[in-house]
């Protein structure tokens, strides 16, 4: 692409960026920034609210939104398809259907993929990535795992017609008596038979359950951010650490070292993946992979020589439940093939104050974390400390990119979808 | 009703305190105190924060849509037997508090004595904003052997 087509595709791509766009309206941000504090040059404003406990979110190539939202018990809408007809930022039409709580939803292609705490199912699209019929669901996975503990089957797809399913465990680590002071851990593991890993499924296949999928990656204790970088064709993943270690082993860790550990860590998946869980974890302090210590471990012992080191590791506890490459021309330069993530906030850290509750951003260098990760947007909890995490008043959970190089984070506490734009 | 209600917890309250001081003073060498409500209340107070608080927060709020609150819930300033069953074999069941769900497991805590139980729901009954009776070791002993 030369020069001249680079300059038309950029104005092009910053004329028809705004949505529909409908003159005299243009798109800016809240006078507050929508509560957010973000690197200089970034606005932020609120395009929807009140939405439930929206998880994750997906937007169409149009600029239409489609979120996911949990907590009805089934009773309730759990898609929100989302328009704003005039272009100035703010939701204005919106629409629900789908009765299934869950976290995951992706537009893919043709198709609306979402996901309940079992089954994955997909809707088809017209040309404009609308859903042809809400009440015709086809059910492409079933049968998932569900016993109240990391239920969320958050997913992504690739570009070949595949489906990455996470299917956590039902368990802090795997001990014979779950989350009880002296209890062993289980040798082997059996949870990892049907959970604690990633699962590949076809995309377009109705029905598959554990026999017709690949356990593609195991040793992941819940995983509820994953993304497909296009970039590299690989699956990155965000671990949720095990919990509890002061509580569990109190000889070993005091309460600070229990609110810092073990790290949340990114993982650079491939076919046949084992990133440790439950037997080791990762320590961000020592830069080693440690015995768990239900499997014989004290703090400093190291553990599993044949488990993939993470690509990146981050403070303890804190949740990460998003994780988005970057690829749009919206953002500098600096952005683009990066990852941000977003971390829910941390609850396993009292009497320690919590900590998370932002939206980071990790820089990658040829196709690697490459220099020390970054807090992009902050202020979603509100002022002052947060003790515990019912005092947040907003909490980041889904990430989404629009066509126009926009970056949507949805919160689960009230429902709020942020729009994040770039107006230098 | 609800004065002939508060007034029949309150003589509730202040009997089990006399009935408890007397028992403490009966036995020998017993602390001054030992069995009253606050002391019930302080020592339930360290067992909370070694126990409890991870999960449900040292505010009694516990953690959205996983680890139940314990401020002013049904669960909490009902049904003595139910939040003592609770305590001892735990939950692994979605539970409703207010419109909400909860879903994450508690572990069974029946390691603990029957004064232990008693002091730790006699402090979350009478905090985070609760108000309600003490658990006494009798209560926790029948409940326990009930289940066995």
């Amino acid at each position: 692409m030369n020069k001249f087509t680079l300059a038309t595709v950029a104005l092009a791509t910053f004329l028809t960026s705004f949505g529909p766009g409908v003159p005299g309206t243009t798109l800016k941000p809240d006078a507050d920034n929508a509560g957010l504090k973000l690197p200089s040059g970034f606005g932020a404003l609120v395009a929807a609210e009140g939405l439930g406990h929206a998880r994750h979110l997906t937007v169409t190539p149009e600029g239409d939104l489609y979120v996911k939202v949990e907590g009805t018990r089934n009773k309730g809408n759990t898609i929100w398809y989302l328009q704003d007809s005039n272009g100035d930022g703010k939701i204005d039409k919106k629409t629900g259907f789908f009765k299934y709580d869950g976290t995951g939803i992706e537009v893919k292609g043709n198709y609306l993929y979402a996901s309940s705490n079992t089954d994955v199912y997909r809707f088809k699209l017209n040309d404009k990535h609308q859903v042809i019929d809400t009440n015709k669901a086809e059910k492409i996975v079933t049968g998932l795992i569900n016993r109240h503990q990391h239920e969320a089957k958050a997913f992504t797809l690739d570009n070949d017609g595949n489906l990455y399913v996470n299917i956590g465990a039902y368990s802090n680590s795997c001990q014979i008596k779950d989350r009880t002071k002296g209890s062993l851990g289980m040798q082997p593991c059996p949870i990892l038979d049907s959970a604690g890993g990633i699962w590949q499924f076809k995309a377009d296949k109705a029905n598959q359950t554990y026999g017709d999928g690949e356990r593609y990656a195991t040793g992941l204790r819940n995983v509820v951010g994953l993304d497909w970088n296009t970039q590299l064709n690989q699956l990155f993943v965000m671990q949720h650490g095990r919990d509890q270690l002061h509580d569990l082993f109190p000889d070993m860790y005091d309460e600070k070292q229990s609110a810092e550990l073990p790290a949340e860590c990114m993982y650079a998946l491939h076919k046949g993946s084992d990133c440790g869980w439950p037997y080791i974890y990762y320590d961000q302090f020592q830069h080693k992979k440690i015995l768990a210590p239900e499997y014989g471990g004290d703090g400093k012992k190291t553990g599993g020589d044949h488990i993939q080191d993470p690509a990146a590791a981050y403070p303890g506890h804190m949740a990460p439940n998003a994780i988005l490459f970057y690829t749009g021309t919206m953002f500098p330069e600096k952005y683009r093939n990066g990852a941000f993530i977003a971390f829910h906030g941390s609850w396993n850290r009292a009497p320690e104050p919590q900590k998370g509750y932002f939206v980071v951003f990790q820089p990658f260098r040829d196709g690697k974390p490459a220099g020390d990760w970054e807090i992009f947007a902050e202020g979603f909890a509100g002022p002052g400390e947060i003790k515990s995490p019912g005092q947040a008043q907003h909490r980041p959970c889904g990430l989404a990119q629009g066509p126009d190089g926009s970056l949507y984070v949805s919160d689960d506490v009230k429902g709020t979808v942020y729009r994040i734009i770039y107006n230098k | 009703m609800r004065r002939i209600m508060a007034a029949l917890l309150l003589m509730g309250v202040s009997g089990m305190v006399m009935g408890q001081q007397k028992s403490a003073a009966n036995k020998p060498g017993a602390t001054p105190g030992a069995g009253s409500v606050t002391a019930s209340i302080a020592r339930g107070k360290v067992i909370y924060q070694n126990i409890c608080l991870a999960c449900h927060q040292a505010d009694g709020s516990g953690v959205p849509r996983m680890n139940p609150p314990l401020i002013k819930t049904s669960f909490v300033l009902g049904d003595k037997t139910k939040l003592i069953t609770i305590v001892l074999k735990g939950l692994n069941d979605d539970v409703e508090i207010e419109g909400e769900y909860y879903s994450n497991p508690m572990p069974p805590q029946s390691q603990l004595r029957d004064q232990e139980i008693a002091d730790v729901l006699t402090f979350v009954r009478n905090s985070f904003g609760n108000k309600a009776s003490a658990v006494k070791p009798g209560e926790v002993k029948a409940v326990r052997a009930k289940l066995k």
